[in-house]
């Protein structure tokens, strides 16, 4: 029903109308008339942050763990710059947001006035679609848009400036159903995908002989079907299955047909087999140039079939054989049906070469590590953290570093939505507030930020947020005592010559953790880390857990810069790995 | 199937380029609202496509619609890239690429100021007749000429005045739409 209420009143009724329950913000001067509608309701619940770039990566852990979209707010000035970070972030990984900012009134835009800034310029292009509101009339239904925007298609982030007077003024609010079809009657994605195109691409992996799927985060945004139509197809055609590092969780670790993640530090067997397949299924994946490698020799005899929802992915850095436009789910859910029309068998036998082959290169172990009875092997602590945490509702994020892709390597995971890390932007400092946000949304469950030692420090402030809202998240520190895959890159591209990549006065985390309010633990000895870890998870409330692990480890397998996909480091070539790369390579990044 | 030899905003790409840059005018229909034209400028710019030419004006004011007329230089794949980048932003509709859709017509307006007296002064007005430019001002010792046509017409004619005194030129830029019953 259309009803009279103030600019700041509507906002906190299109939320409730969009179904949101939790907000990520932090106050300021523009900001207040929505503080104080928020104040006077109870169906919304603001979460304190204690950095604007904190509440951004909060709701995109929020977002990610739930399918809903995440929400923040934040004042206008320093608190729309501070949530540039992640919005580019969101936009990169496809995680649907909605910020609202507040702006300074309409009247003085343009003025220099006391924290103005230009939010729409700076962040239309890290956002999906940005809108300035000037009018109170316009406010719900630019709302209700950017809800529409922000989760539907390829998911992305949305930002909705609104000036301290629309805030203030009266006008009328009109519900979802009332405010017809958006405004932009430009914007209508793709969903089903073309039948032709798809029964085209069933057609394809019937003669298939040496197949893979090849999955993304696409297939986690279109939501939990999508995971269970993948995992029947991929029972109904026998084919193996690898995934980027977005996309893990899609397809569960413990299956036969599991590859582990591909791409630059991704298991051999799955890297070789796309280099040498006659079928590459592409879904909901980008060929991202982690992923590639070196493109003019990715996958050099193989037919692509590419399956995603924004058709500007198709093709931009690979040319593709059929491409197919629309939802994973829905792409997913035809084949199945097309597949089972059509035949009814498995492709055991037509590709049991194929499965010969790739054994073989599973047997070479890529993931194998030495490990030691008196230092702490990262990838042992991550073993051992997910022996810890087995069957239990397990949430990991992460920061961004060697000890994401160790956790990658060697934490699988059973179901989509339960790994949240930073892919596309790579920010440090995105997992203990992910880790916040994904905890707000799901306040029982056991909720790991696996980190690094300098990555953490650049949003552990967000420890404090846990404190106050008794959010018990684990931050399991792989403290190495640098920055690990910087000077791993040094190693390999600089001689070895470590150029700022050390963490040094590094705080004592167990002081921390206990000046925040939180627990701090600390182990070094491979003999005691079980139970430290068992401390960590019988603790109730937040915990630092600085693990002191081997200093000089190398993060592999890797496929270095400039090199295609079947010709990667593999463990046992520990010498010198700075004599991999050539001259070219070392440009790259 | 296919040797990947192509261009990409990879990391990783070495090969060299082996498309070449064709020019395309394409055509845009977008909401006409604050921020559009800088939506498509911003794109172009952070994509490092390039633009020769730009005009934007409503068309369908009823409707809220803007035309924005783009004249661009690239290889085949980067043109689809520029089409496909452009139909991804929220508030455009349409994105036609006239060059590769076969048959359109160009135009553009100029706006030319030419000084001068005596022989050189004749025998520009005699050119201007000839190129069917009108005289939109004139005073004793100069003339606004205006001329209309596609843009390698206005190109020669401002090339036949460079030595007759021309003083400045405005351009419109180009405006296009494609032949035959069939709208956008
Ligand atoms: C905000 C930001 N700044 C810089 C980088 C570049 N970078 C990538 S990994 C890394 C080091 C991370 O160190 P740490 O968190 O200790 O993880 P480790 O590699 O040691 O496991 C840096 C500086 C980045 N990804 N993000
Ligand atoms: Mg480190």
């Amino acid at each position: 029903m259309a009803e009279q209420m103030t600019g700041a009143e509507m906002v906190i009724q299109a939320l409730v109308d969009n179904g949101v329950e939790h907000i990520f913000g932090y106050p300021g001067g523009a900001a207040l008339p929505i503080y104080d509608a928020m104040f006077q309701q109870d169906k919304v619940q603001h979460i304190l942050v204690r950095h604007e770039q904190g509440a951004t990566h909060m709701a995109e852990g929020y977002a990610r763990s739930t399918g809903k979209v995440g929400v923040v707010l934040v004042t206008s000035g320093p608190g729309a710059t501070n949530a540039v970070t992640g919005l580019t972030d969101a936009l990169m990984d496809s995680i649907p947001l909605v910020c609202i900012t507040a702006q300074v009134p309409t009247t003085l835009i343009g003025s220099d006035a006391f924290q103005e800034c230009d939010t729409v310029g700076i962040t239309r292009s890290c956002t999906k679609h940005n809108y300035l509101v000037k009018s109170v009339n316009d406010l719900s239904r630019v709302m209700h848009e950017a809800f529409h925007i922000a989760n539907s298609g390829r998911p992305g982030p949305v930002l909705v400036d609104i000036p301290k007077d629309v805030q203030f003024a009266l006008g009328t609010y009109l519900g979802i159903d009332e405010v017809g079809a958006s405004r932009h009657k430009s914007y209508h994605p793709a969903t089903s995908g073309d039948s032709k195109a798809i029964e085209a691409a069933v057609d394809m992996m019937l003669k298939a002989e040496r197949p893979i799927f090849y999955t993304g985060g696409g297939i986690i945004n279109s939501g939990p079907e999508a995971s269970e139509k993948l995992r029947e197809l991929a029972e109904l055609t026998g084919f193996p299955v690898t995934s980027t590092l977005m996309g893990l969780g899609a397809f569960p670790g413990s299956n036969p047909q599991w590859m582990g993640m591909l791409g630059m530090h991704g298991t051999y067997e799955a890297n070789m087999a796309m280099h040498d397949c006659d079928l590459m299924i592409n879904i909901g994946a980008r060929f991202d140039d982690r992923i590639t490698g070196r493109i003019d020799a990715f996958s050099p005899g193989s037919t692509k079939i590419h399956v995603d929802i924004d058709p500007s992915s198709i093709g931009k850095n690979v040319r593709t054989d059929l491409a197919i436009v629309g939802d994973c789910g829905a792409v997913l859910e035809e084949m199945v049906r097309l597949w089972r029309s059509k035949t009814n068998q498995p492709r055991t036998e037509a590709i049991a070469p194929w499965w010969e082959e790739i054994k073989g290169w599973r047997a070479r172990n890529s993931l194998g590590f030495k490990n030691s009875d008196t230092t702490i092997k990262p990838q042992y602590a991550i073993q051992r953290l997910y022996e810890a945490t087995k069957g239990r509702e397990v949430y990991i994020t992460t920061e961004v570093g060697q000890h994401q892709m160790w956790a990658a390597q060697h934490f699988p995971f059973e179901m989509p939505n339960r790994w949240m890390t930073s892919g596309g932007l790579g920010t440090m400092g995105y997992g203990l507030p992910a880790a916040v946000g994904v905890q707000v949304a799901h306040p029982d469950a056991l909720v790991i930020d696996i980190a690094g030692e300098a990555s953490v420090q650049m949003t552990m402030q967000e420890l404090s947020t846990a404190v106050q809202y008794r959010l018990p998240i684990k931050v399991f520190i792989l403290n190495n005592e640098r920055m690990g895959m910087v000077r791993q890159w040094q190693d390999l591209l600089h001689g070895g010559r470590y150029a700022h990549s050390y963490s040094e006065s590094l705080p004592d985390f167990v002081k921390l953790a206990e000046a925040y309010g939180g627990k701090g633990i600390r182990c070094d000895d491979p003999a005691k880390l079980d139970a430290a870890i068992q401390e960590m998870l019988d603790y109730d409330g937040p915990v630092l857990f600085d693990c002191l692990v081997e200093k000089h480890e190398n993060c592999l397998p890797m496929i270095p810069s400039g090199k295609p996909h079947n010709e990667m480091i593999l463990p046992d070539f520990e010498d010198d790995i700075g004599a991999v790369i050539d001259e070219k390579g070392r440009q790259l990044v | 199937m296919n040797a990947h030899l192509q261009p990409s905003g990879s990391a990783y790409f070495l090969a060299a380029e082996t498309q070449v840059p064709e020019r395309h005018t394409l055509s845009v229909l977008v909401d006409n609202e604050p921020g559009i034209l800088a939506r498509i400028v911003g794109l172009f710019a952070a994509r490092g496509y390039n633009i020769d030419s730009l005009t934007v004006s409503e068309t369908e004011h009823e409707k809220g619609l803007s035309r924005i007329t783009v004249v661009t230089v690239a290889t085949p794949k980067v043109l689809t890239q520029i089409k496909l980048q452009l139909e991804r932003l929220i508030p455009v509709h349409r994105v036609h690429d006239l060059t590769s859709e076969g048959k359109s017509l160009e135009r553009e307006l100029a706006l030319i100021k030419v000084g001068g007296s005596g022989e050189p002064r004749a025998e520009a007005l005699r050119l201007a007749d000839a190129f069917r430019a009108q005289i939109v001002d004139a005073t004793t010792e100069s003339f606004v000429f205006e001329v209309t046509g596609k843009p390698s017409k206005i190109d020669s004619f401002i090339a036949l005045m460079m030595p007759l005194g021309l003083i400045e030129v405005v351009r419109t830029g180009l405006a296009a739409i494609s032949r035959g019953p069939e709208g956008m």
